[in-house]
């Protein structure tokens, strides 16, 4: 049995998952720090 | 401990940590997954499936890591009532269960030219479908329950019970018969081969100094979210 469509398969689920929870987080955190900043700009 | 109770304390530590926790661990993670895909040996009986191993091992350890670190928090909320401790918890829940499915997932994939089967309900492997189970509840608790960001002592209390699992997985090996090889890695030493130890323990560290950017960027996110929260509140009650 060839084993590397299995190895790919699992490199390519972990680093693209990993990568779009990056991803969610930091645009999750950009927005929420926007938010909080343009608020505290208003009197 | 208490020192970074405050939040604008805490986040002037964690503004400079996340950036630099972030780019170590992807330059650890991609040496490492480059070595391991690329330069590492295989195995004399698994053959090039072995690779998987400097994937599904990282993905474990941050599984089971994750609970603990949710369990040591919620414990700190409820005994110390350190405000940041709840929303540490919240923070790592997401990545958490994240990472628990892709340790079930690689595993599966592994276990299919290694055992021949895609999936088996030994303990080792049900125990960490368990924990799936268990981060997904706490997820759904913390959401119905937060309280100023973070979690309710009700959640809190849950995470600590859950801990029970974490050593039902370290020990699943070694008190019942399974297919899952058994460890490793002790604290007594290693029965890996360096050819394989030293990229494994790169990735280790690699996405062990991401989950934590992961859980610095979602807790400045909580935090945020509940200055909004507050200051909204605020505007409409004068």
């Amino acid at each position: 049995m060839n084993h590397w469509p299995f190895v790919i398969a699992s490199y390519a689920i972990v680093l693209i998952s990993t990568g779009m929870v990056v991803l969610w987080a930091y645009i999750a955190m950009r927005q929420s720090e926007k938010k909080a900043e343009q608020l505290s700009k208003k009197k | 401990m208490h020192a970074y109770a405050n939040p604008a304390r805490f986040l002037s530590l964690a503004k400079p940590l996340t950036l630099w926790f972030l780019v170590v661990g992807v330059l650890l993670i991609a040496f490492g997954s480059g070595y391991g895909i690329l330069a590492a040996p295989a195995d004399r009986l698994m053959g090039d499936s072995v690779r998987i191993l400097y994937i599904h091992v990282p993905t474990a350890w941050l599984s089971m890591g994750g609970w603990t670190s949710i369990a040591i928090a919620s414990i700190i909320q409820i005994v110390w009532r350190h405000p940041l401790a709840a929303v540490a918890a919240r923070a790592v829940a997401v990545p958490g269960a994240l990472y628990t499915a892709l340790a079930l997932a690689t595993g599966s994939i592994w276990a299919r030219p290694t055992w021949g089967t895609w999936w088996v309900w030994d303990g080792r492997i049900t125990s960490m479908l368990v924990l799936f189970f268990l981060y997904l509840a706490y997820i759904a608790l913390a959401n119905a329950s937060s309280e100023k960001g973070g979690v309710s002592r009700v959640t809190a209390i849950f995470g600590i019970v859950g801990a029970v699992n974490i050593p039902i997985i370290n020990r699943s090996v070694v008190w019942w018969n399974t297919l899952h090889q058994p460890a490793s890695i002790t604290a007594g030493g290693s029965s890996i081969d360096s050819a394989f130890l030293w990229p494994l323990l790169v990735n280790v560290i690699g996405f062990s100094l991401l989950f934590g950017a992961i859980v610095l960027m979602r807790m400045r996110a909580i935090l945020a979210e509940t200055k909004v929260e507050a200051r909204l509140r605020r505007m409409a009650a004068e």
